[in-house]
């Protein structure tokens, strides 16, 4: 009787059966695409993709095939699909598409080239702004998780404080002071491994008491720092910020990113705070890996699901921050359109121009919406606890 | 440094490791001492929540500081005391020459990563070789532990393998760099007794080929008489006794040790009821005086109440600490 294809000699040999082979890749897509309207989302997510790239292309440079700033003053205010006035203008004048399709505003511009314009305004400021503030949470996040427990010691209170104290006097021209007071705080960080050497084993010294001397957990301070951030009417503090600093589009994704990292950080900390008790962070310590390397090779992957779904949401988030910005007249300076400065040049003529206030917004409505839908379609795709519900 | 088959690979020596909170201490291990030598089986036995895992973890740097502290002792690894490295130190030491293998198969592979993914890492951590060389090497490994057609196997995920497979990839992961000590910690306790038997005949077969140690952490008597060259029995942070396994199963001195063995089952107690010890393992924070094991211990007498002495020595490495014994036999403090 032939029983089994495996040689006896090794007796520990098994053949046993396997789950069949599907990457991670593969199932999440087969449960993502039973959600039609995350798919319908993430149509339209890869949709303004490419729009707003080709929009930079076609918008760019000094000669663009479509010109956003081209001012016509006798084609204002035409209805979209209007053919342009051939009569009226300069042969070098004439749109390259022959048509208005979203009409002209007061100005005689253009607003399907100022729209795709907007477009790549939107995109990369949704985008580096959810990234700032993906990086700064991750980072604070996974400390509070991972390092949460340590304390933070007199001495490097101490340090941190000359840091601070000399880079505030560097930028108030008080070079000299300054720079000594970094030099000190440096120092101190430098010989901080030496002085614990000498420190370990012997009996401590008072003056070593306290410099080793547990203040707040870091755990606290980040998760205080959080806790303040998130007191503050984050728009408000937007606009406070933004009406001191020079109007620039990278100065809004900054200030955009840096104000909403909170959410990120809350998220990692409490993955990592789980995923550190977890057998394979041990297993990977007992491997003799680096504290560094477990943080970011191994508990990363493992904790970046929840946080690529809220900084889909966050990108909606902070698109419409900007278009909120830009309304008020605080955002990207004038020449340049996006779809936030296209509504409020629109509302002065909303009842006699009414596309110039329709086109921005519901351009505005379906990218946010179709971020927010791409956004759970990919949360419920993720975590294995909402998969029961559909 | 060629070493000599008898000399001591690893020796714990006085070693505890207490946690530390608010207003109490966990003396979880409380002065053990034990050598592993080349080659050598060595497990220590005892109920859950003795300090078993904690003395392993020590040997490994890996308890949490704080709350934990390395209250006193030394563990000397090749005659260098593992306590006094820093942290860079000791990583070259783990995985390298100490490796560990969990408990838990199911949860102690990244599921993020292709079992390929982490043999490889598990190499390229202590080891700078070309890429083509780690998959090779893995797929030996692989072919080492017993999984079959391990060039396909090393493209999976952890969740494509069933239990025994998982383990014997941790297996695989923890011989990745030839170490020379590996520290087993309950490695078949998750395991059904079918792949119980062939887990532990691999690790056997495994360690004859290799020649490295191999400390055994495990509650189940059955593992040990299988594979143990020594015993060490805990109880409550302390060592209640240690001796070669024939000392351990034929002749055990300390009550407690014999205790385990009555509650062992076998074919001589079929149909009687089996014995177990009463009560529990006291609290790492409130040990009794004396005796940690009086109050459970059929022998106990007032001695045993108020002070504790040391091991008697019955020869042949084999060691008890028990007041009774101490008494009766008059014999010899160890120390």
């Amino acid at each position: 009787m032939n029983m089994s294809p495996h040689s006896n000699d090794k007796d520990y040999q098994l053949d046993e059966p396997l789950a069949p082979k599907k990457t991670p890749l593969e199932e999440f897509w087969r449960l993502f695409k039973k959600n039609r309207l995350a798919v319908a989302g993430m149509v339209f997510f890869v949709l303004f993709f490419i729009v707003a790239t080709v929009g930079l292309v076609l918008t760019r440079g000094k000669n663009p095939v479509i010109d956003p700033s081209r001012v016509r003053l006798e084609d204002k205010l035409r209805p979209p699909l209007a053919r342009p006035n051939l009569e009226m203008l300069q042969p070098d004048e004439v749109p390259k598409l022959g048509v208005y399709i979203f009409g002209t505003d007061d100005l005689g511009r253009d607003v399907f080239a100022r729209m795709l314009q907007g477009s790549w305004v939107s995109l990369t400021v949704g985008f580096v702004a959810v990234g700032i503030a993906v990086i700064v949470g991750i980072f604070l996040g996974g400390i509070a998780g991972y390092y949460g427990y340590r304390h933070v010691r007199v001495g490097q209170l101490l340090a941190a404080a000359f840091l601070i104290a000399g880079a505030v006097l560097l930028i108030g021209k008080h070079i000299w002071a300054g720079a000594a007071l970094l030099i000190c705080g440096a120092g101190f960080i430098l010989i901080a491994p030496l002085m614990k050497k000498s420190i370990q084993g012997t009996t401590q010294p008072a003056w070593a008491r306290l410099w080793l001397f547990n203040t707040i957990s870091i755990d606290t301070l980040i998760m205080r720092f959080v806790d303040i951030m998130l007191c503050f009417p984050s728009f408000f503090l937007i606009l406070t910020v933004v009406a001191l600093l020079p109007a620039s589009i990278y100065n809004i994704m900054i200030v955009i990113g840096l104000t909403s990292w909170m959410g990120t950080t809350r998220f990692v900390r409490a993955e990592f705070l789980t995923l550190r008790e977890l057998d394979f962070v041990a297993a990977a310590r007992a491997l003799g890996l680096s504290n560094f390397r477990i943080i970011f090779r191994h508990m990363m992957p493992n904790a970046v699901a929840p946080v690529l779904v809220s900084a889909t949401i966050g990108i909606a988030t902070a698109i419409l921050t900007e278009a909120g910005l830009s309304f008020l007249g605080f955002g990207v300076p004038p020449p340049n359109a996006t779809w936030g400065n296209i509504l409020s040049d629109g509302k002065n003529f909303i009842f006699d121009a009414p596309w110039l206030t329709f086109v921005p917004g519901i351009g505005i409505l379906i990218v946010v919406l179709s971020f927010n839908l791409f956004g759970e379609g990919l949360r419920d795709a993720l975590n294995p606890k909402l998969r029961e519900r559909n | 440094m060629k070493i000599s088959d008898n000399e001591i690979l690893l020796s714990v020596q006085d070693l505890k490791v207490y946690f530390k909170s608010e207003d109490e201490i966990a003396r979880a291990v409380d002065g053990i001492s034990f050598d592993v030598r080349r080659k050598e089986t060595v497990c220590i036995v005892g109920e859950s929540g003795c300090g078993k895992t904690v003395a392993a973890l020590s040997i490994m740097g890996l308890v949490p500081i704080p709350p934990g502290e390395i209250a006193g002792g030394r563990i000397l690894f090749r005659g260098m005391n593992l306590l006094d490295f820093d942290d860079t130190e000791i990583q070259k030491i783990r995985g390298n020459q100490i490796a560990m293998i969990f408990q838990e198969p199911l949860t102690s592979l990244n599921p993020v990563f292709t079992i390929g993914n982490q043999i490889g890492e598990a190499i390229n951590i202590h080891e700078n070789i070309p890429d083509k060389e780690v998959i090779k090497r893995s797929q030996q490994l692989l072919k080492d532990v017993g999984i079959d057609s391990p060039a396909e196997r090393l493209s999976d995920y952890p969740h494509q393998l069933s239990g025994g497979q998982r383990q014997r990839v941790m297996i695989a992961m923890a011989l990745a760099c030839d170490p020379d000590l590996v520290i087993a910690d309950e490695p078949t306790t998750a395991l059904d007794v079918t792949v119980q038997a062939q887990i532990l005949r691999l690790m056997n077969a495994i360690q004859k080929r290799r020649s490295m140690s191999v400390l055994y952490i495990t509650h189940d008597l059955g593992v040990v008489s299988k594979v143990a060259d020594r015993v060490c029995v805990m109880y409550a942070g302390i060592l209640a006794e240690q001796g070669s396994r024939t000392n351990i199963f034929t002749g055990p001195k300390h009550p407690y040790t014999q205790a385990l063995l009555a509650s062992l089952p076998s074919r001589e107690k079929r149909g009687q009821r089996l014995y177990s010890i009463p009560g529990t393992v006291p609290h790492p924070a409130y040990k009794p005086r004396g005796c940690p094991f009086h109050p459970r211990c059929p022998h106990a007498i007032q001695t045993c109440r108020e002070q504790y002495p040391g091991m008697c020595d019955y020869g042949d490495g084999h060691q008890a600490r028990c007041p009774v014994l101490f008494d009766g036999n008059g014999a010899n403090w160890s120390e």
